[in-house]
């Protein structure tokens, strides 16, 4: 086929310019929105994916990771004598206050674990070592928070629940989903700062043994524990990502927005497309004239829509991968998973091929004997 | 010889049902290979609405259309274009180029819509625009052309699909008299040479000396039986016979010839 769809888009430069813009807009909506909807649903359970344990142990219909009751840290002990468990650790996570500087006081999540052994422990340390921790009201948080924590250097002093923390060291990129970030602590520190008692913990992680059976472990670990809940990682992990993203709404309001973007985007590639094939209805009308099949003629349009939609791809990916390097630096994560960009131009294609059809409808219509008219 | 169109007591009505306006009463027409006429007469008398017919472009509200021995009246939308694509080129009174092609892409689409391969279609494109003087524009856009290049470029489009018909609708209108003149010559050639069924739709009677025959029509009904006739043979010895300025004759039956 002669090059009539690529000349006609080049042919007015101001109204590809638009369209371009319009798919450019709706690309980088649409990243931004779904990139956050994906930060959001990772954030919800940054702690569980990166707690490097297989199985959780919590109190009885715990719906996700912040909601943990205490219980008898004596199950800790009735959970290592189960067959098939390599390491059973205690881990709590609690909502408590943390006083700046200035007075102002911010919520946290305090987080205790045994800092000797590896799980939910901190990640992605840039300054400061896990051991620091065994330092008197040593805790770790995240670079990203310093700011919101008031916290201008290593080994600064504030209050949480008006008890000393001394922050010894950094980590960088563990977000919190709700306005409180992690603050990493020895577990016996976080009893105190959560005012958990002494005997008493939130969750047990474990770590099965080589070849263990992660189903039977479980079905074990209820036989013998009473009054609690045994939860993969991974079930915890969607437990935790669903109460957030969709009981809450949360999710939704991301999700509808994305859609928003995919509508604005439909709305004005459908518009100039549909000013592009008015504007070559005649030469339409003459391709029909001459013979040749409506097929043909859809051809044209949705090669129309696909050039302009690989363009606007790639301009929009352009602009989402500045938009979501940028957003690292911030308290929302936007992050493109490489599925979700190859999702994405399968979105713009079937968005632009799809706006396309308006004027496919239009063309449809259209009756050759209009070239006889003057 | 069978004709190339014959047209049988064709009839349409516009806005069947309501005010309706009768555009052709039931016309007779036969046009042969190798000839041209003319179709004349005021506007609105129904020439462009029949041209459209013999065309497959618009579908009549009775009678018979047969192009190159197949009726056609009672095909469905979805097979004329095929009818139209095998037998029938056009050529238009606003030239109908795609400006945004040049002028050989403009051929290579019609061959292009006959799945000539690319590399073929470009030589026969520049082939049809050799013989219409236009061997120097190949890769001119319409925009740099002028209204008699333009035409060309028109007539060896419709000429790329090889069609045994050739329909124009005021294919000199836009052109001034010596350009027009060109143009006609070539149309007169068409038939002649080529032995194609030419049916010209022209308010111009400058071009009469042109024609096979000249019809003309007034309110949906040939007045004017045809000057001359059919000829007799296609090809270069075609013979044709020019009447113009010959006596009317009464029309036949109800408009026909």
């Amino acid at each position: 086929m002669p090059p009539l769809a690529e000349r006609n888009l080049l042919h007015d430069k101001v109204r590809l310019t638009v369209t371009l813009t319009g798919i450019v807009f709706a690309v980088v909506l649409i990243v931004v929105e779904l990139g956050l909807f994906v930060g959001f649903t990772v954030t919800t359970s940054n702690l569980i994916d990166n707690s490097g344990a297989d199985l959780w142990v919590t109190s009885k219909n715990v719906p996700y990771v912040e909601q943990g009751v205490p219980f008898s840290e004596r199950k800790l002990y009735q959970v290592r004598a189960v067959s098939g468990v390599a390491k059973a650790e205690k881990l709590i996570t609690r909502w408590v206050e943390w006083k700046r500087p200035d007075g102002r006081q911010e919520s946290v999540q305090v987080v205790g674990m045994d800092v000797d052994e590896p799980l939910g422990r901190p990640w992605n340390l840039v300054q400061g070592r896990i051991d620091d921790l065994k330092r008197p009201d040593a805790i770790i948080m995240d670079e990203i928070y310093r700011q919101k924590l008031g916290v201008d250097h290593a080994e600064q002093v504030f209050e949480i629940n008006g008890k000393r923390a001394r922050v010894v060291g950094f980590t960088r990129g563990i977000r919190a989903f709700t306005t409180s970030p992690y603050v990493f602590t020895t577990f016996k520190r976080a009893q105190q700062y959560a005012n958990i008692p002494d005997d008493q913990t939130v969750y047990i992680l474990v770590k099965l043994a080589p070849g263990a059976n992660l189903e039977q472990v479980r079905r074990e670990i209820l036989d013998h524990v009473k009054d609690v809940q045994v939860v993969t990682n991974h079930e915890f992990s969607r437990m935790t990502q669903v109460y957030w993203m969709f009981t809450t709404g949360a999710g939704v309001a991301v999700l509808l927005a994305a859609v928003l973007g995919l509508v604005v985007g439909f709305v004005v590639v459908a518009q100039t497309i549909y000013a592009t094939t008015m504007d070559h209805l005649r030469e339409f009308g003459t391709l029909k004239a001459m013979g040749a099949p409506n097929s043909y003629v859809y051809r044209v349009i949705i090669k129309q829509a696909a050039i302009s939609a690989v363009i606007g791809y790639f301009l929009g990916m352009i602009v989402s991968i500045f938009v979501v390097h940028a957003s690292q630096k911030g308290g929302a994560a936007i992050l493109m998973p490489v599925p979700m960009a190859i999702g994405m131009f399968f979105l713009t294609l079937l968005m632009c091929v799809g706006a396309a059809l308006v004027s496919i409808n239009k063309v449809t219509r259209l009756d050759p004997a209009m070239v006889f008219k003057g | 010889m069978q004709p190339a169109i014959a047209v049988r007591e064709l009839t349409k009505n516009y806005n069947e049902g309501t005010s309706g306006t009768v555009a052709l009463r039931g016309v007779d027409l036969d046009v042969h290979a190798g000839e041209l006429v003319l179709l004349m007469g005021p506007s609105g008398s129904g020439k462009t609405t029949l041209l459209s017919i013999m065309g497959c472009i618009l579908s009549a509200t009775s009678g018979s259309v047969r192009i190159a021995g197949k009726e056609v009246t009672c095909l469905s939308q979805k097979l004329l274009p095929a009818i139209r694509l095998e037998h029938i080129g056009f050529v238009f009174q606003g030239f109908n180029l795609f400006p945004t092609l040049t002028a050989s892409e403009n051929v290579e689409l019609m061959l292009d819509l006959k799945r000539v391969p690319k590399k073929e279609a470009k030589r026969r494109a520049h082939e049809l625009l050799d013989q219409v003087g236009l061997s120097d524009k190949y890769d001119s856009f319409p925009a740099d052309l002028s209204g008699g290049q333009k035409q060309r470029v028109a007539i060896a489009r419709a000429l790329a699909g090889d069609p045994e018909i050739v329909l124009a609708d005021e294919p000199t209108a836009a052109l001034d008299s010596h350009t027009g003149r060109s143009v006609m010559e070539m149309m007169r050639d068409l038939a002649h040479d080529r032995g194609r069924a030419v049916v010209i739709v022209t308010h111009d009677s400058r071009v009469l000396e042109f024609a096979d025959r000249s019809i003309r029509i007034e309110d949906g009904l040939i007045v004017q039986p045809p000057y001359g006739k059919p000829p007799v043979a296609v090809g270069a010895e075609v013979l044709t016979q020019h009447f113009v300025g010959a006596p009317s004759l009464p029309a036949f039956g109800r408009g026909g010839i």
